[in-house]
């Protein structure tokens, strides 16, 4: 019995050795932030609140029914927003997809000049001042992104600022995909 | 200068953070004692080596205020803490629900146990069987005798 015993288990602690390692080293590369979202492949959670500029106005991701459309959200004290604001601009130029904003805990006035300083790449913004909104999408810190299809469904989440190569990568073929579909 | 005043506020900032606790405690205790238990076995979602109960986070904060409003509601612990998931997903509670895609995190330490109290047992026995006892030839046992002896003289 030793006798066949002894070279598996040769084998087999080395291979568990090598497995574990691998699984440890992966983890080295991965970011603790990007939290995986319960959210991809759900309906966006409804909400009905007031909008920025036009405070008199709500605003419903139902209002979006049958666009593709990014859902991000910022604000004007957070810093990355400032690293991501350009790339939001430069797509908003390009016009592939509509953009709205979701101001997270901020103060009207902040917001608005942050706006007309650095440009507005957002057909439109709502306005979260308690950040229940925020919540209720899972925000774990500004800014985020979020992808939603043409029925109101969660695609794709980007933690953190959207980078030219995320757009490149992932949102846009992505948006080219979901523009396909009915 | 600008150090010194830069080191001086900063040590104000325990005084400021121990004030903003402060006044959440002065809130109703019960709602504050039960929000505290629930929140001390949920992660902070911002620094995620702390608890719910003792993040200064601000969307810890945020999150506080929910489980006291819902609290305030009348619902359950259960209810609370599903209303986090739906939002945060699993990785809000320290311990993880036993699902399919957990089960190797469960049982996988104890599969490692077995696997090396297995091991160990199996390299005790092997050691045992290869080890015989060895004989002493005769010149040998000669050799030993006599250094035993002219030990046992001095």
């Amino acid at each position: 019995m030793m006798r066949f015993i002894r070279p598996i288990l040769r084998f087999i602690i080395p291979v568990i050795f090598l497995v574990l390692s691998a699984f440890l080293y992966k983890g080295l590369e991965l970011n603790p932030r990007e939290v995986p979202s319960p959210f991809i492949d759900k309906p966006a959670p409804m909400f009905s609140i007031a909008q920025l500029h036009e405070s008199a106005k709500n605003f419903s991701p139902a209002d979006m029914k049958g666009k593709v459309w990014l859902f991000n959200l910022w604000a004007s004290w957070c810093v990355s927003c400032r690293e991501e604001h350009p790339v939001l601009m430069a797509l908003a130029q390009q016009n592939i997809v509509p953009i709205v904003g979701m101001d997270y805990k901020d103060k009207r006035e902040d917001a608005e000049a942050w706006l007309s300083k650095g440009g507005n790449p957002y057909i439109l913004n709502v306005f979260d001042v308690e950040g229940r909104t925020g919540i209720d999408y899972g925000v774990t810190g500004v800014p985020e992104t979020f992808v939603i299809d043409k029925q109101g469904v969660i695609r794709y989440k980007q933690i953190g600022p959207v980078t030219p190569q995320a757009l490149q990568e992932k949102i846009l073929p992505l948006v080219a995909k979901l523009e396909q579909q009915p | 200068m600008k150090k010194i005043l830069a080191i001086a506020l900063l040590c104000l900032l325990p005084f400021t953070a121990w004030a903003g606790e402060a006044k959440e405690l002065a809130e109703d205790p019960a709602v504050e004692k039960r929000m505290v238990a629930l929140a001390e076995n949920l992660r902070c979602l911002v620094c995620q080596n702390e608890s719910l109960a003792s993040s200064h986070a601000e969307l810890a904060e945020d999150l506080r205020r929910e489980v006291r409003e819902q609290i305030r509601a009348h619902k359950t612990d259960q209810e609370i803490t599903e209303y986090l998931v739906v939002r945060y997903g699993d990785f809000v509670l320290y311990q993880p629900p036993m699902k399919s895609y957990t089960v190797l995190l469960w049982f996988g330490p104890f599969a490692l146990l077995l696997i090396g109290a297995g091991v160990l047992f199996y390299q005790l026995r092997q050691r045992r069987q290869t080890v015989p006892e060895t004989e002493l030839s005769a010149d040998a046992q000669k050799r030993a005798a006599a250094l035993l002896n002219d030990e046992e003289k001095q």
